[in-house]
Protein backbone atom coordinates (compact mmCIF):
# COMPACT_ATOMS: atom_id res chain seq x y z
CA UNK A 1 0.00 0.00 0.00
CA UNK A 2 0.82 3.46 -0.85
CA UNK A 3 2.37 5.09 2.06
CA UNK A 4 1.15 8.92 1.50
CA UNK A 5 -2.46 9.27 -0.58
CA UNK A 6 -2.92 12.78 -1.71
CA UNK A 7 -6.62 13.46 -3.69
CA UNK A 8 -9.55 15.42 -3.41
CA UNK A 9 -12.75 14.51 -1.41
CA UNK A 10 -15.80 13.29 -2.93
CA UNK A 11 -18.06 12.84 0.56
CA UNK A 12 -21.52 11.26 0.80
CA UNK A 13 -23.88 10.11 3.80
CA UNK A 14 -24.25 7.29 5.74
CA UNK A 15 -25.27 3.44 4.59
CA UNK A 16 -23.65 3.80 1.14
CA UNK A 17 -24.60 0.76 0.27
CA UNK A 18 -22.88 -1.94 -1.81
CA UNK A 19 -26.22 -2.03 -4.14
CA UNK A 20 -25.48 1.87 -5.03
CA UNK A 21 -21.60 1.32 -5.03
CA UNK A 22 -21.50 -1.31 -7.65
CA UNK A 23 -25.37 -2.38 -9.32
CA UNK A 24 -26.30 -5.53 -9.38
CA UNK A 25 -26.32 -5.42 -13.18
CA UNK A 26 -22.56 -5.51 -13.21
CA UNK A 27 -22.00 -8.20 -11.15
CA UNK A 28 -20.50 -10.02 -13.97
CA UNK A 29 -18.19 -7.77 -14.92
CA UNK A 30 -14.48 -9.21 -14.25
CA UNK A 31 -12.64 -6.19 -15.21
CA UNK A 32 -11.56 -4.04 -12.49
CA UNK A 33 -11.22 -1.10 -15.13
CA UNK A 34 -15.16 -2.11 -16.47
CA UNK A 35 -16.27 -2.11 -12.72
CA UNK A 36 -14.27 1.34 -12.35
CA UNK A 37 -16.65 3.12 -14.93
CA UNK A 38 -19.77 2.13 -12.83
CA UNK A 39 -18.23 3.11 -9.26
CA UNK A 40 -21.03 4.41 -6.85
CA UNK A 41 -23.32 4.83 -9.81
CA UNK A 42 -26.41 3.97 -8.02
CA UNK A 43 -25.30 6.74 -5.85
CA UNK A 44 -23.72 9.41 -7.79
CA UNK A 45 -24.32 8.85 -11.77
CA UNK A 46 -21.15 11.31 -12.09
CA UNK A 47 -18.78 10.01 -10.07
CA UNK A 48 -16.72 8.04 -12.00
CA UNK A 49 -16.53 10.51 -14.56
CA UNK A 50 -15.69 13.34 -12.03
CA UNK A 51 -13.20 11.82 -10.50
CA UNK A 52 -9.78 11.56 -10.74
CA UNK A 53 -7.03 8.87 -10.21
CA UNK A 54 -6.11 9.33 -6.32
CA UNK A 55 -9.40 10.95 -5.11
CA UNK A 56 -10.71 9.99 -1.93
CA UNK A 57 -14.08 9.10 -0.85
CA UNK A 58 -15.18 10.16 2.67
CA UNK A 59 -18.92 9.05 4.13
CA UNK A 60 -20.78 8.63 7.09
CA UNK A 61 -21.75 5.42 9.21
CA UNK A 62 -21.91 1.96 7.68
CA UNK A 63 -20.30 2.51 4.60
CA UNK A 64 -20.69 -0.78 2.30
CA UNK A 65 -23.32 -2.39 3.81
CA UNK A 66 -25.82 -5.30 2.35
CA UNK A 67 -24.04 -7.65 -0.53
CA UNK A 68 -21.02 -9.66 0.23
CA UNK A 69 -19.76 -8.71 -3.29
CA UNK A 70 -16.31 -7.97 -3.54
CA UNK A 71 -16.80 -6.12 -6.96
CA UNK A 72 -17.42 -3.01 -4.58
CA UNK A 73 -14.31 -2.39 -3.72
CA UNK A 74 -12.62 -3.46 -6.42
CA UNK A 75 -15.02 -1.02 -8.75
CA UNK A 76 -13.66 1.93 -6.27
CA UNK A 77 -10.27 1.15 -7.13
CA UNK A 78 -10.40 0.43 -10.67
CA UNK A 79 -12.00 3.88 -11.31
CA UNK A 80 -8.69 4.76 -9.25
CA UNK A 81 -10.02 5.47 -5.98
CA UNK A 82 -7.04 5.70 -3.14
CA UNK A 83 -8.87 5.89 -0.16
CA UNK A 84 -12.08 5.59 1.94
CA UNK A 85 -12.63 7.26 4.83
CA UNK A 86 -16.00 6.76 6.93
CA UNK A 87 -17.02 6.99 10.24
CA UNK A 88 -17.81 3.50 10.28
CA UNK A 89 -17.79 0.10 7.97
CA UNK A 90 -19.96 -2.79 7.69
CA UNK A 91 -17.33 -5.91 8.00
CA UNK A 92 -17.81 -7.34 5.02
CA UNK A 93 -16.95 -4.56 2.98
CA UNK A 94 -14.52 -4.01 6.00
CA UNK A 95 -12.76 -7.30 4.71
CA UNK A 96 -12.87 -7.40 1.33
CA UNK A 97 -11.74 -3.68 1.29
CA UNK A 98 -8.50 -4.79 3.07
CA UNK A 99 -7.72 -8.09 1.02
CA UNK A 100 -8.24 -6.76 -2.58
CA UNK A 101 -5.85 -3.72 -1.27
CA UNK A 102 -8.51 -1.05 -1.13
CA UNK A 103 -6.82 1.32 1.61
CA UNK A 104 -9.72 2.14 3.98
CA UNK A 105 -10.04 4.39 7.46
CA UNK A 106 -12.45 5.45 10.35
CA UNK A 107 -12.66 8.43 11.35
CA UNK A 108 -15.21 10.06 12.63
CA UNK A 109 -13.80 13.64 13.22
CA UNK A 110 -12.34 13.34 9.76
CA UNK A 111 -15.54 13.06 8.12
CA UNK A 112 -17.47 15.87 10.17
CA UNK A 113 -14.52 17.91 9.18
CA UNK A 114 -13.78 17.03 5.75
CA UNK A 115 -16.30 18.50 2.69
CA UNK A 116 -16.70 17.76 -0.83
CA UNK A 117 -13.40 19.51 -2.81
CA UNK A 118 -11.15 19.34 0.06
CA UNK A 119 -7.83 18.53 -0.96
CA UNK A 120 -6.42 15.25 1.75
CA UNK A 121 -3.40 13.96 2.38
CA UNK A 122 -3.37 10.18 4.12
CA UNK A 123 -0.26 8.75 5.84
CA UNK A 124 -1.44 5.04 5.82
CA UNK A 125 1.44 4.05 7.63
CA UNK A 126 0.50 6.41 11.00
CA UNK A 127 -3.36 6.50 10.23
CA UNK A 128 -3.28 10.48 10.16
CA UNK A 129 -5.82 12.62 7.52
CA UNK A 130 -4.63 16.12 6.67
CA UNK A 131 -6.77 18.38 5.30
CA UNK A 132 -4.92 20.40 2.79
CA UNK A 133 -7.81 22.87 2.10
CA UNK A 134 -8.55 23.95 5.63
CA UNK A 135 -5.41 23.07 7.61
CA UNK A 136 -6.72 20.72 10.04
CA UNK A 137 -5.71 17.64 10.39
CA UNK A 138 -7.52 14.13 11.66
CA UNK A 139 -6.88 10.29 13.56
CA UNK A 140 -8.13 7.29 11.87
CA UNK A 141 -8.86 4.67 14.39
CA UNK A 142 -5.85 2.28 14.21
CA UNK A 143 -6.52 -1.31 13.09
CA UNK A 144 -6.61 -4.31 15.47
CA UNK A 145 -3.19 -5.66 15.51
CA UNK A 146 -4.31 -8.79 13.93
CA UNK A 147 -5.04 -6.63 10.73
CA UNK A 148 -2.09 -4.81 10.84
CA UNK A 149 -0.11 -7.85 10.57
CA UNK A 150 -2.24 -8.74 7.42
CA UNK A 151 -1.77 -5.69 6.04
CA UNK A 152 1.89 -5.65 6.51
CA UNK A 153 2.63 -9.11 5.05
CA UNK A 154 0.79 -7.67 2.07
CA UNK A 155 -2.87 -8.86 2.86
CA UNK A 156 -4.45 -12.21 2.55
CA UNK A 157 -2.50 -13.78 -0.25
CA UNK A 158 0.80 -13.88 1.26
CA UNK A 159 -1.15 -15.02 4.82
CA UNK A 160 -2.73 -18.12 3.28
CA UNK A 161 0.92 -19.02 1.09
CA UNK A 162 2.38 -19.18 5.00
CA UNK A 163 -0.52 -21.01 6.37
CA UNK A 164 -0.32 -23.24 3.23
CA UNK A 165 3.15 -24.33 3.71
CA UNK A 166 2.72 -24.89 8.00
CA UNK A 167 -0.07 -27.26 6.98
CA UNK A 168 1.88 -28.99 4.20
CA UNK A 169 5.21 -29.51 6.74
CA UNK A 170 3.55 -30.51 9.40
CA UNK B 1 -18.82 -16.94 32.75
CA UNK B 2 -20.37 -19.40 30.12
CA UNK B 3 -20.45 -18.89 26.80
CA UNK B 4 -23.07 -18.18 23.93
CA UNK B 5 -24.09 -20.81 21.24
CA UNK B 6 -22.24 -18.25 18.43
CA UNK B 7 -18.96 -18.81 20.88
CA UNK B 8 -19.17 -22.07 21.41
CA UNK B 9 -19.44 -23.51 18.31
CA UNK B 10 -16.67 -21.41 17.31
CA UNK B 11 -14.73 -22.45 19.79
CA UNK B 12 -14.74 -25.84 19.49
CA UNK B 13 -14.03 -25.19 15.74
CA UNK B 14 -11.05 -23.53 16.86
CA UNK B 15 -9.66 -26.26 19.08
CA UNK B 16 -10.23 -23.55 21.91
CA UNK B 17 -11.95 -24.42 25.09
CA UNK B 18 -13.09 -21.34 25.54
CA UNK B 19 -13.33 -18.07 23.13
CA UNK B 20 -14.22 -14.36 23.83
CA UNK B 21 -15.88 -11.57 22.04
CA UNK B 22 -13.46 -9.63 20.15
CA UNK B 23 -10.75 -12.12 19.84
CA UNK B 24 -9.11 -13.57 16.97
CA UNK B 25 -9.36 -17.09 15.80
CA UNK B 26 -8.46 -19.53 13.22
CA UNK B 27 -11.75 -21.35 12.55
CA UNK B 28 -12.19 -25.08 10.70
CA UNK B 29 -15.28 -24.91 8.23
CA UNK B 30 -17.66 -27.77 7.60
CA UNK B 31 -18.37 -26.28 4.16
CA UNK B 32 -17.36 -23.87 2.13
CA UNK B 33 -20.15 -22.16 -0.47
CA UNK B 34 -19.88 -19.74 -3.34
CA UNK B 35 -22.35 -19.00 -6.63
CA UNK B 36 -20.85 -18.33 -9.77
CA UNK B 37 -20.37 -14.66 -9.40
CA UNK B 38 -18.39 -15.13 -5.83
CA UNK B 39 -16.77 -18.54 -6.70
CA UNK B 40 -15.46 -17.01 -10.32
CA UNK B 41 -13.40 -14.48 -8.50
CA UNK B 42 -12.31 -16.76 -5.57
CA UNK B 43 -11.22 -19.16 -8.21
CA UNK B 44 -9.21 -15.88 -10.47
CA UNK B 45 -7.57 -15.67 -6.40
CA UNK B 46 -6.81 -19.10 -5.87
CA UNK B 47 -4.85 -19.79 -9.09
CA UNK B 48 -2.78 -16.74 -8.30
CA UNK B 49 -1.60 -18.16 -4.48
CA UNK B 50 1.57 -20.41 -4.73
CA UNK B 51 0.99 -24.20 -4.24
CA UNK B 52 -2.90 -24.01 -3.70
CA UNK B 53 -3.62 -25.84 -6.64
CA UNK B 54 -6.45 -28.17 -4.66
CA UNK B 55 -9.54 -27.51 -2.48
CA UNK B 56 -8.92 -28.63 0.78
CA UNK B 57 -11.66 -30.95 0.68
CA UNK B 58 -13.55 -31.77 -2.13
CA UNK B 59 -16.67 -33.07 -0.62
CA UNK B 60 -16.63 -30.01 1.47
CA UNK B 61 -17.25 -27.03 -0.83
CA UNK B 62 -20.88 -26.72 -2.84
CA UNK B 63 -21.32 -24.60 -5.66
CA UNK B 64 -24.77 -23.33 -6.98
CA UNK B 65 -25.48 -21.73 -9.68
CA UNK B 66 -28.25 -19.16 -8.91
CA UNK B 67 -27.65 -15.31 -9.78
CA UNK B 68 -27.51 -15.15 -13.33
CA UNK B 69 -29.30 -18.05 -14.36
CA UNK B 70 -30.64 -19.09 -16.63
CA UNK B 71 -27.54 -17.47 -18.59
CA UNK B 72 -28.39 -14.01 -19.08
CA UNK B 73 -25.58 -13.00 -21.65
CA UNK B 74 -22.00 -14.54 -22.56
CA UNK B 75 -20.71 -13.19 -20.10
CA UNK B 76 -22.77 -14.55 -17.08
CA UNK B 77 -22.22 -17.66 -19.23
CA UNK B 78 -18.94 -17.85 -19.03
CA UNK B 79 -18.59 -17.24 -14.85
CA UNK B 80 -20.91 -20.01 -14.57
CA UNK B 81 -18.61 -22.15 -17.04
CA UNK B 82 -15.50 -21.40 -15.29
CA UNK B 83 -17.41 -22.68 -12.15
CA UNK B 84 -18.34 -25.48 -13.67
CA UNK B 85 -15.15 -26.27 -14.92
CA UNK B 86 -13.06 -25.61 -12.01
CA UNK B 87 -15.80 -27.57 -10.03
CA UNK B 88 -15.06 -30.95 -12.66
CA UNK B 89 -11.10 -30.35 -12.19
CA UNK B 90 -10.96 -30.49 -8.70
CA UNK B 91 -13.99 -33.20 -8.44
CA UNK B 92 -16.16 -30.86 -6.41
CA UNK B 93 -18.96 -33.34 -4.88
CA UNK B 94 -21.72 -30.74 -4.56
CA UNK B 95 -22.16 -28.46 -7.66
CA UNK B 96 -25.55 -27.33 -8.76
CA UNK B 97 -26.05 -26.66 -12.28
CA UNK B 98 -29.30 -25.17 -13.31
CA UNK B 99 -32.21 -26.94 -13.21
CA UNK B 100 -30.54 -29.37 -10.27
CA UNK B 101 -30.42 -26.81 -7.76
CA UNK B 102 -31.84 -23.17 -7.14
CA UNK B 103 -30.87 -20.63 -4.73
CA UNK B 104 -27.89 -21.82 -2.76
CA UNK B 105 -29.20 -20.90 0.45
CA UNK B 106 -32.24 -22.80 -0.08
CA UNK B 107 -30.81 -25.64 -2.00
CA UNK B 108 -28.10 -26.52 1.18
CA UNK B 109 -30.92 -26.85 3.97
CA UNK B 110 -33.01 -29.32 1.67
CA UNK B 111 -30.16 -31.03 0.44
CA UNK B 112 -28.88 -32.08 3.80
CA UNK B 113 -25.86 -29.98 3.66
CA UNK B 114 -26.03 -28.20 7.11
CA UNK B 115 -26.69 -29.41 10.29
CA UNK B 116 -26.53 -28.17 14.15
CA UNK B 117 -23.21 -27.03 15.21
CA UNK B 118 -21.46 -26.56 12.09
CA UNK B 119 -19.31 -23.70 11.07
CA UNK B 120 -20.19 -22.53 7.27
CA UNK B 121 -18.73 -19.77 5.06
CA UNK B 122 -20.16 -18.35 1.92
CA UNK B 123 -19.56 -15.89 -0.61
CA UNK B 124 -22.51 -14.80 -0.40
CA UNK B 125 -24.11 -12.33 2.56
CA UNK B 126 -27.15 -14.03 2.98
CA UNK B 127 -25.01 -17.42 3.92
CA UNK B 128 -26.32 -16.78 7.47
CA UNK B 129 -29.61 -17.98 6.80
CA UNK B 130 -27.96 -21.54 7.51
CA UNK B 131 -27.79 -20.04 11.48
CA UNK B 132 -31.60 -21.47 11.61
CA UNK B 133 -29.92 -24.54 11.99
CA UNK B 134 -28.26 -24.02 15.03
CA UNK B 135 -25.32 -24.13 12.45
CA UNK B 136 -22.46 -20.44 12.86
CA UNK B 137 -22.82 -19.15 9.11
CA UNK B 138 -21.43 -16.15 7.67
CA UNK B 139 -21.14 -14.54 4.43
CA UNK B 140 -17.79 -13.57 2.69
CA UNK B 141 -16.19 -11.80 0.12
CA UNK B 142 -14.65 -13.92 -2.70
CA UNK B 143 -10.74 -13.20 -1.20
CA UNK B 144 -11.61 -14.89 2.12
CA UNK B 145 -13.76 -17.49 0.71
CA UNK B 146 -10.77 -18.35 -2.10
CA UNK B 147 -8.64 -18.89 1.64
CA UNK B 148 -11.14 -20.81 2.92
CA UNK B 149 -11.45 -23.01 -0.40
CA UNK B 150 -7.21 -23.66 0.17
CA UNK B 151 -6.81 -24.07 3.49
CA UNK B 152 -10.31 -25.23 5.18
CA UNK B 153 -10.17 -22.58 7.82
CA UNK B 154 -10.93 -18.87 8.26
CA UNK B 155 -9.65 -16.39 10.61
CA UNK B 156 -12.41 -14.90 12.47
CA UNK B 157 -13.10 -12.14 15.30
CA UNK B 158 -15.29 -13.99 17.89
CA UNK B 159 -18.70 -11.52 17.44
CA UNK B 160 -20.63 -9.76 21.02
CA UNK B 161 -23.74 -12.13 21.02
CA UNK B 162 -27.06 -10.07 21.16
CA UNK B 163 -30.40 -11.95 22.63
CA UNK B 164 -33.66 -11.17 21.32
CA UNK B 165 -36.27 -13.28 22.79
CA UNK B 166 -39.76 -13.22 21.64
CA UNK B 167 -42.71 -13.52 23.57
CA UNK B 168 -46.43 -14.19 22.75
CA UNK B 169 -48.52 -15.28 20.23
CA UNK B 170 -48.39 -14.23 16.28
CA UNK B 171 -52.02 -13.10 15.10
CA UNK B 172 -53.49 -14.25 11.86
CA UNK B 173 -51.88 -13.35 8.79
CA UNK B 174 -48.62 -11.73 10.91
CA UNK B 175 -45.49 -14.29 9.96
CA UNK B 176 -42.10 -14.79 10.33
CA UNK B 177 -41.02 -12.04 8.12
CA UNK B 178 -43.51 -9.20 9.59
CA UNK B 179 -41.51 -10.52 12.95
CA UNK B 180 -38.08 -10.27 11.28
CA UNK B 181 -38.97 -6.74 9.73
CA UNK B 182 -40.24 -5.64 12.77
CA UNK B 183 -36.75 -6.72 14.73
CA UNK B 184 -34.44 -4.87 11.78
CA UNK B 185 -36.77 -1.74 11.90
CA UNK B 186 -36.11 -1.63 15.84
CA UNK B 187 -31.96 -2.61 15.53
CA UNK B 188 -31.38 -0.10 12.13
CA UNK B 189 -29.41 -1.32 9.37
CA UNK B 190 -25.91 -1.37 11.19
CA UNK B 191 -27.75 -2.00 14.76
CA UNK B 192 -26.11 -5.68 14.97
CA UNK B 193 -23.09 -4.77 12.81
CA UNK B 194 -20.29 -7.12 13.89
CA UNK B 195 -22.82 -9.05 16.60
CA UNK B 196 -24.43 -12.84 16.39
CA UNK B 197 -27.97 -12.20 16.35
CA UNK B 198 -29.03 -15.46 18.99
CA UNK B 199 -33.18 -15.83 18.81
CA UNK B 200 -34.47 -17.32 21.75
CA UNK B 201 -38.51 -17.67 23.27
CA UNK B 202 -41.63 -19.35 23.08
CA UNK B 203 -42.95 -17.39 19.50
CA UNK B 204 -39.92 -18.72 17.60
CA UNK B 205 -40.13 -22.41 19.49
CA UNK B 206 -43.31 -22.08 18.14
CA UNK B 207 -42.30 -21.63 14.34
CA UNK B 208 -41.66 -24.07 11.11
CA UNK B 209 -38.20 -24.18 10.03
CA UNK B 210 -38.76 -22.15 7.00
CA UNK B 211 -39.98 -19.33 9.65
CA UNK B 212 -36.70 -19.56 11.48
CA UNK B 213 -34.98 -20.04 7.66
CA UNK B 214 -36.73 -16.41 6.92
CA UNK B 215 -35.47 -14.84 9.97
CA UNK B 216 -32.00 -15.59 10.00
CA UNK B 217 -31.98 -14.91 6.55
CA UNK B 218 -32.30 -11.66 7.15
CA UNK B 219 -30.32 -10.79 10.06
CA UNK B 220 -27.53 -9.17 7.51
CA UNK B 221 -29.81 -6.89 7.33
CA UNK B 222 -29.05 -5.23 10.60
CA UNK B 223 -25.45 -5.55 9.82
CA UNK B 224 -24.78 -8.98 11.50
CA UNK B 225 -22.67 -11.72 11.49
CA UNK B 226 -24.73 -14.06 11.93
CA UNK B 227 -28.23 -15.29 13.19
CA UNK B 228 -28.54 -18.04 15.18
CA UNK B 229 -31.62 -20.25 16.42
CA UNK B 230 -31.05 -23.50 19.12
CA UNK B 231 -31.56 -26.63 17.31
CA UNK B 232 -34.88 -28.72 18.57
CA UNK B 233 -36.82 -31.51 17.88
CA UNK B 234 -38.11 -30.16 15.08
CA UNK B 235 -34.47 -29.48 13.36
CA UNK B 236 -33.23 -32.62 14.45
CA UNK B 237 -36.37 -34.03 12.98
CA UNK B 238 -35.75 -31.66 9.38
CA UNK B 239 -32.14 -32.61 9.24
CA UNK B 240 -31.92 -36.25 10.01
CA UNK B 241 -34.47 -36.67 7.40
CA UNK B 242 -31.70 -35.34 4.64
CA UNK B 243 -28.43 -36.77 5.78
CA UNK B 244 -27.15 -39.19 8.30
CA UNK B 245 -23.90 -37.37 8.86
CA UNK B 246 -22.38 -37.40 13.00
CA UNK B 247 -23.41 -33.63 14.59
CA UNK B 248 -22.95 -32.01 17.72
CA UNK B 249 -25.32 -30.04 19.28
CA UNK B 250 -24.72 -27.16 20.79
CA UNK B 251 -26.33 -25.05 23.45
CA UNK B 252 -25.50 -21.68 25.23
CA UNK B 253 -24.53 -21.22 28.82
CA UNK B 254 -26.97 -20.23 31.01
CA UNK B 255 -24.62 -18.04 32.32
CA UNK B 256 -23.37 -16.83 29.02
CA UNK B 257 -22.73 -13.14 28.45
CA UNK B 258 -24.71 -11.09 26.26
CA UNK B 259 -23.62 -8.05 24.63
CA UNK B 260 -27.49 -7.20 25.26
CA UNK B 261 -30.94 -9.02 25.58
CA UNK B 262 -33.73 -7.30 23.69
CA UNK B 263 -37.38 -8.59 24.36
CA UNK B 264 -39.58 -8.49 22.11
CA UNK B 265 -43.46 -8.95 23.06
CA UNK B 266 -45.77 -9.93 19.68
CA UNK B 267 -49.34 -10.44 20.61
CA UNK B 268 -50.26 -7.05 19.01
CA UNK B 269 -47.70 -7.22 16.15
CA UNK B 270 -49.08 -6.13 12.70
CA UNK B 271 -48.17 -7.63 9.57
CA UNK B 272 -44.37 -5.17 8.60
CA UNK B 273 -43.61 -3.28 5.91
CA UNK B 274 -40.22 -2.19 4.88
CA UNK B 275 -40.85 0.99 2.96
CA UNK B 276 -37.98 2.70 0.58
CA UNK B 277 -35.06 2.77 0.39
CA UNK B 278 -33.66 0.82 3.62
CA UNK B 279 -34.49 -2.29 5.20
CA UNK B 280 -35.26 -0.77 8.43
CA UNK B 281 -37.47 1.89 7.33
CA UNK B 282 -40.14 -0.51 8.71
CA UNK B 283 -44.07 0.18 9.49
CA UNK B 284 -46.99 -1.44 10.51
CA UNK B 285 -49.55 -2.27 7.28
CA UNK B 286 -51.77 0.11 8.62
CA UNK B 287 -49.69 2.62 8.88
CA UNK B 288 -48.39 2.37 5.49
CA UNK B 289 -52.05 1.27 3.40
CA UNK B 290 -53.19 4.72 5.29
CA UNK B 291 -52.43 6.30 1.66
CA UNK B 292 -52.49 4.63 -1.82
CA UNK B 293 -49.83 2.85 -2.86
CA UNK B 294 -50.39 1.56 -6.07
CA UNK B 295 -47.69 -0.91 -7.69
CA UNK B 296 -46.24 -1.77 -11.06
CA UNK B 297 -44.69 -5.60 -9.51
CA UNK B 298 -45.52 -7.86 -6.98
CA UNK B 299 -42.50 -10.15 -6.45
CA UNK B 300 -42.70 -13.44 -4.79
CA UNK B 301 -39.55 -15.54 -4.35
CA UNK B 302 -35.86 -15.15 -3.05
CA UNK B 303 -33.71 -17.38 -0.44
CA UNK B 304 -36.09 -15.37 2.28
CA UNK B 305 -39.34 -16.45 1.07
CA UNK B 306 -39.55 -18.73 -1.73
CA UNK B 307 -40.42 -22.28 0.18
CA UNK B 308 -43.27 -23.97 -0.51
CA UNK B 309 -44.69 -22.51 3.00
CA UNK B 310 -44.59 -19.03 1.65
CA UNK B 311 -46.35 -20.48 -1.80
CA UNK B 312 -48.88 -22.35 -0.29
CA UNK B 313 -50.43 -19.37 1.58
CA UNK B 314 -49.70 -17.13 -1.76
CA UNK B 315 -51.71 -20.13 -3.51
CA UNK B 316 -54.86 -20.19 -1.00
CA UNK B 317 -55.11 -16.60 -0.94
CA UNK B 318 -54.88 -16.18 -4.84
CA UNK B 319 -57.03 -19.55 -5.83
CA UNK B 320 -59.71 -18.95 -8.33
CA UNK B 321 -59.09 -15.04 -8.44
CA UNK B 322 -57.14 -12.73 -10.82
CA UNK B 323 -54.69 -10.36 -10.25
CA UNK B 324 -55.45 -6.72 -10.58
CA UNK B 325 -54.67 -5.10 -13.64
CA UNK B 326 -52.61 -2.56 -13.28
CA UNK B 327 -49.60 -4.95 -12.25
CA UNK B 328 -47.69 -8.44 -12.81
CA UNK B 329 -46.58 -10.80 -10.68
CA UNK B 330 -43.49 -12.64 -10.58
CA UNK B 331 -42.90 -15.87 -8.95
CA UNK B 332 -39.84 -17.74 -8.09
CA UNK B 333 -40.00 -20.79 -6.38
CA UNK B 334 -36.68 -21.08 -4.57
CA UNK B 335 -35.24 -24.00 -5.40
CA UNK B 336 -36.22 -27.33 -7.95
CA UNK B 337 -37.32 -29.35 -5.25
CA UNK B 338 -39.56 -26.29 -4.69
CA UNK B 339 -40.68 -25.89 -7.81
CA UNK B 340 -41.65 -29.59 -8.01
CA UNK B 341 -43.42 -29.94 -4.74
CA UNK B 342 -46.06 -26.91 -5.71
CA UNK B 343 -46.33 -28.39 -9.21
CA UNK B 344 -47.87 -31.52 -7.23
CA UNK B 345 -49.86 -29.68 -5.33
CA UNK B 346 -51.07 -27.52 -8.03
CA UNK B 347 -49.81 -24.40 -6.91
CA UNK B 348 -48.10 -23.32 -10.03
CA UNK B 349 -51.35 -24.03 -11.92
CA UNK B 350 -53.19 -21.58 -9.43
CA UNK B 351 -50.94 -18.88 -9.56
CA UNK B 352 -50.87 -19.20 -13.54
CA UNK B 353 -53.87 -19.04 -13.68
CA UNK B 354 -54.12 -16.23 -11.39
CA UNK B 355 -52.26 -14.20 -14.10
CA UNK B 356 -49.03 -14.91 -11.95
CA UNK B 357 -45.36 -15.39 -14.32
CA UNK B 358 -43.97 -18.25 -12.95
CA UNK B 359 -40.05 -18.28 -13.12
CA UNK B 360 -36.95 -20.75 -12.90
CA UNK B 361 -35.37 -20.66 -9.30
CA UNK B 362 -32.57 -18.13 -8.96
CA UNK B 363 -31.64 -14.57 -7.39
CA UNK B 364 -31.83 -12.69 -10.69
CA UNK B 365 -35.10 -10.17 -9.20
CA UNK B 366 -33.66 -9.71 -6.57
CA UNK B 367 -30.46 -8.22 -7.01
CA UNK B 368 -31.82 -6.08 -10.19
CA UNK B 369 -29.90 -8.93 -12.10
CA UNK B 370 -32.58 -10.75 -14.91
CA UNK B 371 -35.88 -12.51 -14.53
CA UNK B 372 -37.61 -8.91 -13.61
CA UNK B 373 -36.02 -6.20 -13.25
CA UNK B 374 -37.75 -2.88 -12.43
CA UNK B 375 -38.13 0.05 -14.56
CA UNK B 376 -37.91 4.44 -13.79
CA UNK B 377 -40.59 5.22 -11.49
CA UNK B 378 -41.95 1.80 -11.11
CA UNK B 379 -42.55 0.29 -7.53
CA UNK B 380 -42.59 -3.35 -6.48
CA UNK B 381 -43.61 -4.84 -3.51
CA UNK B 382 -41.73 -7.82 -2.38
CA UNK B 383 -41.09 -11.04 -0.02
CA UNK B 384 -37.02 -10.39 -0.74
CA UNK B 385 -34.65 -9.03 1.97
CA UNK B 386 -32.85 -5.56 0.68
CA UNK B 387 -34.70 -2.63 -0.90
CA UNK B 388 -31.84 -0.43 -1.27
CA UNK B 389 -31.76 2.53 -4.20
CA UNK B 390 -31.10 0.19 -7.67
CA UNK B 391 -31.46 -2.71 -5.90
CA UNK B 392 -33.61 -4.10 -8.20
CA UNK B 393 -33.14 -2.61 -10.81
CA UNK B 394 -33.72 1.29 -11.92
CA UNK B 395 -32.19 3.65 -9.29
CA UNK B 396 -35.63 5.54 -10.00
CA UNK B 397 -37.95 2.56 -8.74
CA UNK B 398 -38.99 1.57 -5.03
CA UNK B 399 -39.35 -1.31 -3.41
CA UNK B 400 -41.09 -2.35 -0.35
CA UNK B 401 -40.76 -5.54 1.57
CA UNK B 402 -43.74 -7.54 3.18
CA UNK B 403 -44.35 -11.35 3.93
CA UNK B 404 -45.69 -13.37 1.12
CA UNK B 405 -49.45 -13.01 2.87
CA UNK B 406 -49.38 -9.17 2.44
CA UNK B 407 -47.70 -9.34 -1.33
CA UNK B 408 -50.53 -12.09 -2.45
CA UNK B 409 -53.38 -9.42 -0.95
CA UNK B 410 -51.56 -6.20 -2.68
CA UNK B 411 -51.51 -8.60 -5.82
CA UNK B 412 -55.50 -8.72 -5.95
CA UNK B 413 -55.95 -5.16 -5.05
CA UNK B 414 -53.17 -3.57 -7.15
CA UNK B 415 -51.90 -1.46 -4.23
CA UNK B 416 -50.06 -2.31 -0.93
CA UNK B 417 -52.96 -3.70 1.36
CA UNK B 418 -53.47 -5.44 4.66
CA UNK B 419 -53.44 -9.47 4.29
CA UNK B 420 -56.46 -9.45 7.19
CA UNK B 421 -58.44 -7.75 5.21
CA UNK B 422 -58.13 -9.88 1.78
CA UNK B 423 -58.53 -12.84 4.38
CA UNK B 424 -61.63 -12.02 6.02
CA UNK B 425 -63.48 -10.51 3.17
CA UNK B 426 -61.84 -11.74 0.66
CA UNK B 427 -61.61 -9.70 -3.02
Amino acid sequence: MERRLRGFAHKYGKNVDTDVIIPGKYCNLVDPAELGKHALEGLDPEYAVRMKPGDIVVADTNFGCGSSREVAPIALKGAGTAAVIAKSFARIFYRNALNIGLPIFESVEAVDGIETGDELEVDSTAGTVRNLSKGTSYKAVAFPPFMQSLIEAGGLKPYVERRLAEKKSG
Amino acid sequence: MGMTLTEKILARHAGLERVEPGQIINARVDLVLANELSAAVSIGVMRSIAGADRVFDPEKIALVEDHFVPAKDAQSANLAKMMKDFAREQNVKHFYDVGRGGIEHVVLPEEGLIAPGEAIVGGDSHTCTFGALGAFATGMGSTDIAAAFILGEVWLRVPPTIKIVYRGKLREMVFAKDLMLQTIGMLGIDGATYCAIEFHGPTVDELSITGRITMANMAIEAGAKNGIFHADAKTIAYVRERTSREFVVERADGDAAYQRVVEIDVDRLEPQIACPHTPDNVRSVTEVTREDIPLDQVFIGSCTNGYIEDLRVVAAMLAGKKIASNLRVIVNPGSQAVWMQAAEEGILTTLAGAGCAVNTPGCGACFGGHMGTLGDGERCLSTTNRNYVGRMGSPKAEVYLGSPATCAASALTGKITDPRIVSAVGV
